[in-house]
């Protein structure tokens, strides 16, 4: 039986299969491709190979080696002719390839993508995406694994976003490339395998733009603000609670620049409790940001300090220990667990 | 088989899938640093007067900006005094199509290339960052992160290309910015794309206090080239015409698809680092004498002087036209900028972040408030005048 054959139901419609994030994202570069033709994509391996992640797959092969190109090894170099590129009113695609490969292109984006339109009072946009697979659980080794968001958002004129989703990671891929301001697209690279039956590569549906978070479970409880490859973690733990009687709301980010303030106060003025949850290291961490941001406008509507899960303060562990640092259900439950459900002060005669 | 039969079958050979790239000889510099000037070359000599009139200006353009520095009206200068051949050369070798990329000392050669005196001096003054639109005159903004303009030059000279436009980009880096990592990436990626790109590295013997001995082993900058496989060129930094021909050989080379070429101009930084400089520290004297001897501005008066050329009348006229530049200089630096403290905001982003907009409102309340308690003071001064 050919394999074409085994996609066909009895009644000869094709069985379509589950797109991963990963061809989402592919599919979107594709079509950004096909409809801008001043977007290019730059990096390494991305051209013959596909991208060590197959991310940029096939689009060598359909647009030519000048839209899709094999860079020499050299992240600085790449973003650095990017910005060049950008100067003269292409709108490059660069991949880096792993998060903690991003580095040496660290001062290209802090010391010009990030401030080119405003030093040049709006002269010179810098309309860069810059596609960082990020974040651990698929067994990497050293400098594999980094969740570097932190620095990003760290530094003003850049956009960061980062998709948990396949609908997600099309749409705002596409937003990104489109933007005229630099995007830094975090991609959570244990999800590039992630699948939704219903999401058709051939009809993208709509997403909201970046800058708006969505609440992907509605509860009564207690709000999990996080993003990218925490999501699906803290659905997973939004489920178990509900065994123990916690109807607990799961906010995605989406973005982290910009930051949807409103969306997550208007959870936690409902809730009255809030967890913040990610990879990256607590200290300093976006969940620092974050749970400051909840602090300062929703004091008086929390029953409970605001609380984060985050990675420990530590290098990225090797492979074989990762399992004990990465935020897992186990530890958001915990955390979950100390909000102060019982605390007689909040009810007694102190307040 | 024994070892020895095994050896002896084994016939030398070079690794499989070995073959030299490309001929390393050609790529190699002169032994010396290429001359015009005072050879008795053949000299065009309407380009010998242009080039002398403009380093006359040169010269009084960064005497002038110096001078603003001790009266306040630029927080630093880095001056260029010394490097005129060099600055005017770059941007008389470029057609108007063409791009400069400059590093902060080029102020000058961005004015030479058409950028207003006082816009190109916004940096330096310290009003805003690029004070010029880089489209007009084609001059990107002066970087001043060392050499991480190279690769800008490489990219857009590369997009361009692509497009199928006649464009060539000149990058200026120091000896210093050799050094750094930008540096390196760009001269590589220009070559591998075979992008119309010059690298101007102006060897002015100085990172702030730190000789050329300390920064590189090599035998000069220029061969640096051959390790990427482009032509490296050595020529005299302040022979102007040797600067410009080396130049405009090597735009005209990248512009008919030859790829990118670096070139080492050997000159001296006779001025210290910036204002805020002290070169009696880390050089002598006597080292700076013998330079004042091999000045640019000399070299050309001599040439021309040689040739009959130079009338005192050339003089005058070169003179009073860099009077006027430096008066026209001065009296607008004198005016005080207007500054708006709002436009911290502006052109931040392309869509402004709710974050900003709230700290927008911030600072406008701040400044309201400001406003109000100055008019209060005024009124209630005013109020006192009326008791006494």
């Amino acid at each position: 039986m050919s394999t074409a054959a085994a996609e066909r139901r009895a009644d000869g419609t094709a069985v379509r299969k589950p797109a991963t994030m990963a061809q989402a994202l592919n599919r979107a570069m594709r079509d950004a491709m096909a409809e801008d033709p001043t977007v290019h994509v730059l990096g390494e391996d991305v051209g013959t190979l596909g991208g060590v992640f197959r991310v940029t797959d096939g689009l060598t092969a359909e647009f030519g080696p000048e839209r899709c190109t094999d860079t020499p090894l050299a992240e600085a170099g790449i973003l650095g002719t990017a910005v060049g590129m950008a100067m003269y009113g292409l709108r490059p695609v660069v991949e880096m390839q792993f998060d903690a490969f991003a580095y040496p292109a660290f001062e290209q984006l802090v010391s010009h993508v990030s401030r080119m339109r405003n030093r040049t009072r709006g002269a010179m946009p810098m309309p860069l995406t810059i596609r960082v697979p990020y974040g651990g659980g698929i067994g990497g080794v050293e400098h594999h694994s980094d969740s570097s968001e932190a620095y990003y958002l760290a530094t003003p004129g850049l956009h960061v976003f980062t998709p948990a989703t396949v609908a997600d990671a099309y749409g705002m891929l596409r937003e990104a490339i489109a933007s005229d301001d630099p995007v830094v697209f975090m991609e959570p690279k244990r999800l590039y395998w992630s699948k939704d039956a219903d999401w058709d590569v051939n009809r993208p549906v709509a997403v909201p733009p970046a800058g708006q978070a969505v609440v992907r479970r509605r509860g009564t409880s207690a709000t999990l603000v996080t993003y990218g490859p925490s999501v699906p973690v803290c659905l997973e733990a939004a489920e178990a609670a509900a065994e123990d009687g916690l109807d607990l709301e799961v906010v995605d980010l989406r973005s982290l620049v910009p930051f949807d303030d409103h969306t997550i106060c208007e959870s936690v003025r409902r809730t009255g409790r809030a967890v913040v949850v990610h990879e990256s290291t607590g200290f300093g961490g976006p969940g620092a940001e974050i749970a400051a941001r909840i602090t300062e406008r929703c004091f008086h509507f929390l029953e409970a300090p605001v609380l984060r899960v985050a990675g420990f303060d530590i290098p990225y562990p090797p492979p074989m220990l990762e399992r004990h640092h990465l935020p897992g259900v186990d530890r958001v439950l915990d955390a979950v667990d100390r909000l102060q459900w019982e605390a007689e002060w909040t009810e007694g005669s102190t307040r | 088989m024994t070892v020895t039969e095994q050896r002896g079958a084994y016939r030398p050979a070079p690794p499989p899938a070995w073959r030299p790239r490309k001929d390393a000889a050609p790529l190699l510099p002169d032994e010396e640093p290429y001359r015009l000037l005072g050879t008795g070359a053949e000299l065009d000599e309407k380009l010998l007067r242009r080039l002398y009139e403009e380093l006359v200006r040169g010269r009084r353009y960064n005497q002038q900006a110096t001078a603003l520095t001790k009266q306040g009206r630029l927080a630093v200068y880095p001056s260029s005094t010394g490097q005129e051949a060099c600055e005017i050369a770059a941007a008389l070798a470029l057609r108007e199509q063409d791009w400069l990329f400059p590093s902060y000392r080029d102020t000058l050669a961005a004015v030479a290339r058409g950028v207003d005196p006082v816009e190109a001096l916004t940096l330096l003054r310290g009003d805003w960052h690029t004070g010029y639109d880089p489209r007009t005159h084609r001059v990107a903004p002066l970087s001043t992160p060392l050499a991480t303009q190279l690769p800008h030059a490489v990219g857009l000279a590369h997009a361009a290309r692509l497009k199928g436009d006649d464009v060539v980009a000149l990058a200026l880096v120091g000896d210093g910015g050799t050094s750094e990592g930008d540096f390196h990436e760009a001269l590589n990626f220009a070559a591998v794309w075979q992008a119309p790109v010059v690298f101007l590295v102006q060897n002015n013997g100085f990172a702030i206090s730190v000789p050329l001995a300390k920064q590189t082993a090599a035998p000069t900058l220029a061969h640096k080239g051959v390790g990427y496989g482009m032509p490296g060129r050595l020529v005299d930094g302040n022979d102007a015409a040797a600067v410009h021909r080396v130049l405009t050989e090597a735009v005209e080379r990248a512009r008919g698809g030859g790829g990118p070429t670096l070139v080492e101009a050997v000159t001296y930084r006779v001025d210290a680092h910036t204002n805020a400089d002290d070169a009696t520290r880390y050089r002598e004297d006597a080292e700076v004498a013998a330079w004042r001897e091999h000045d640019p501005v000399l070299l050309l008066e001599r040439e021309l002087t040689g040739r009959g050329l130079l009338a005192e009348e050339d003089r005058r006229q070169a003179a009073e036209s860099a009077e006027r530049l430096a008066a026209d200089l001065r009296n607008r630096m004198n005016e005080d900028a207007e500054l708006d403290p709002m436009s911290l905001f502006e052109h931040v982003y392309a869509r402004q972040t709710s974050q900003l907009r709230e700290q927008a409102e911030q600072l406008r309340q701040e400044l309201a408030a400001a406003e109000e308690a100055d008019a209060q003071d005024t009124n209630d001064d005013g109020h006192r005048g009326e008791a006494r």
